[in-house]
């Protein structure tokens, strides 16, 4: 059983958004990068949890990104994936991205790929799609629980207004969320394991990117609070209906 | 050349979050003189010419029975035969659950840039740029879509839906479904709310509110004004309220008219889920909560007290008319 985990370098939540060169790139400055926390929490630690269960499990880790990414990957290793490979490129187009994973995952033939509901930086929500259909395996989304019983996968996941427990065979590709698993964080020894683990780092496909980001805006200052006194709530229902027209 | 809007459905019935995209999707063909239309898959029992309201000529439908269940694989495959064969170079779907399973597919199969999570209309005037968030919430970026077929995928309630007069031609596509490899053994749907994405008004709750005991207050006051209820993340994983109620970064994003915070300060993290809302209330007693920062009004106040007068004020001005 090889599965394949898809990670991306994003800054942590905490981070404060600015942008520079003329708000054409992200600003850097001071920002500690991590795991995107679907990936990590939920398609990693599922994946570790599965290899916990069946020793001939093997989990490989795949992301697209320069050198700088390495950190992250080594941490990702240290919470339990086996080898690591890193195409050396850096874009942020969902289908270059997307594609370079694809490359990978028909060269490992994976049994199984897991990725993050979607990034914290650029919220695409389309990379697992993405490799689903250019890897052509069934693409299950927004998953929250997954069971997987020999070749077959058990999956549960969020639809409009619900969810729906679905049955598929291996391969294929689940995009994970809150609930498949719950955060980890390294122990010591995997920390020095990690630090010995495969980590490939491979030249990118020829693929044309097909969107560029051309500049970053930050939404507009609020214009500051209305404050209502506790006693007169009425006064707060009159500025909704009236002056907001929100109700 | 026309934009294709692809139009969801589920238990034979077309979703709001379609009539959004519809109206935006009609916007955008206009603006690039061009015609929309709209792309059924499966069967419903709504009558099809009426979208025409929303400003497509025509629907073609996938009269299938198989596709009246989303299986990306599927879809991607039908949608794409459709893209073809209606020599549409700019196709549109909402960024909801659907949206989010197909769209991604679709481009991928159609060697098509994706914008997903786009929140304006694009600009036209020199390329094909559409504006999206970024960073869950805290900013947006202008991105320019370089490849002949272009997609989007319209985050939910970024667009006003607007229906006029109008009746579509309804024409059956013919287009071959495979099997679906994906078994499905059980359907949970919650029955009664409020879509949390689709809602016109949000009413959360955090911490402040003490306990799931609580949440009376919270329900009244979101049944008074329909809306449809959320909390922030702690509340999610103390298990006081169901995980899909979770507002924030690492949870749902929304887009509401209105959203009503109450006992939540407003953590960076729940502030990048909530802040398109269109106007924020946020109640709380700790006056240096930072929410107030973000929020159009407020009321420092104990809640307890607070939300129920706001209730009653709001059932008065209604009864008022």
């Amino acid at each position: 059983m090889k599965i394949l985990v898809c990670v991306s370098k994003t800054p942590d939540t905490t981070s404060k958004i600015a942008f520079t060169n003329g708000n054409t790139k992200f600003d850097e400055a001071g920002v500690q990068w991590i795991i995107n926390p679907y990936d990590e929490w939920y398609a990693l630690v599922r994946a570790i949890e599965l290899k916990e269960k069946d020793a001939a499990v093997t989990i490989h880790l795949v992301t697209v990104g320069l050198a700088d990414c390495d950190p992250i990957i080594r941490k990702a290793l240290a919470l339990g994936g086996d080898e690591a490979i890193r195409v050396n490129a850096d874009n942020s187009d969902s289908f270059y991205i997307a594609a370079q994973i694809a490359d990978v995952a028909r060269q490992g033939a994976y049994d199984l790929i897991l990725t993050g509901k979607e990034t914290i930086d650029y919220n695409g929500s389309s990379i697992g799609g993405m490799v689903a259909e250019l890897v052509d395996a069934p693409y299950l989304s927004l998953a929250t629980l997954f069971e997987l019983n020999g070749t077959t996968a058990t999956i549960t996941r969020e639809i409009e207004g619900g969810e729906e427990v679905a049955e598929v065979s291996l391969p294929v590709v689940v995009s994970c969320q809150k609930g498949v698993a719950e955060q980890r964080i390294p122990n010591m020894r995997g920390i020095m394991a990690a630090r010995t683990k495969p980590l490939k780092v491979v030249e990118p496909a020829a693929i044309e990117a097909l969107t560029s980001i051309m500049s970053y805006e930050l939404p507009p200052a609020k214009a500051g609070v209305k404050l209502v006194s506790p006693d007169n709530v009425a006064e707060l229902v009159r500025l909704l209906h009236e002056e907001a027209k929100a109700i | 050349m026309s934009v294709l809007i692809f139009v969801d459905q589920t238990e034979g019935h077309i979703k709001k979050a379609s009539f959004e995209v519809l109206t935006y999707g009609a916007a955008l063909a206009r603006q690039m003189g061009t015609t929309a239309e709209a792309l059924l898959l499966g069967t419903v029992n709504d009558d099809l010419a009426a979208l025409g309201k929303y400003g497509v000529k025509k629907v073609h439908q996938v009269a299938n029975e198989t596709l009246n269940h989303v299986d990306a694989q599927l879809y991607a495959k039908v949608i794409a035969e459709a893209v073809t064969a209606s020599g549409a170079n700019v196709v549109v779907f909402s960024h909801n659950q659907t949206g989010k399973a197909v769209s991604a597919r679709v481009a991928a199969r159609l060697k098509a840039g994706i914008v997903s999570g786009a929140c304006a209309l694009p600009d036209t005037a020199n390329g094909f740029v559409v504006r999206k968030t970024v960073f869950s919430g805290k900013a947006f970026a202008n991105v320019s879509i370089n490849s002949p077929i272009k997609v989007i995928s319209l985050n939910p309630n970024s667009y006003k839906t607007v229906a006029g007069e109008g009746t579509a031609e309804v024409v059956a596509l013919n287009v071959p479904v495979d099997a679906s490899k994906i078994k499905i053994t059980a359907v949970n749907k919650v029955s009664g709310e409020v879509p949390l994405t689709e809602a016109d008004i949000v009413v959360s709750g955090g911490r402040g509110l003490k306990g799931p005991e609580n949440w009376g207050v919270l329900l009244d006051l979101a049944k008074e004004l329909h809306a449809a209820t959320a909390c922030s993340r702690p509340v999610g994983d103390a298990h006081w309220r169901p995980h899909h109620e979770h507002v924030g970064q690492t949870g749902v994003q929304i887009a509401p008219n209105l959203y009503i915070a109450l006992g939540i300060s407003g953590a960076i993290q729940h502030l990048a889920g909530v802040n398109r809302s269109k106007v924020i209330v946020v109640i709380n007693k700790d006056p240096e909560a930072p929410f107030f920062k973000a929020a159009d009004y407020g009321i420092v106040g104990d809640l307890f007290e607070v939300v129920p007068k706001l209730t009653e004020e709001i059932k008065k001005m209604r009864a008022a008319g």
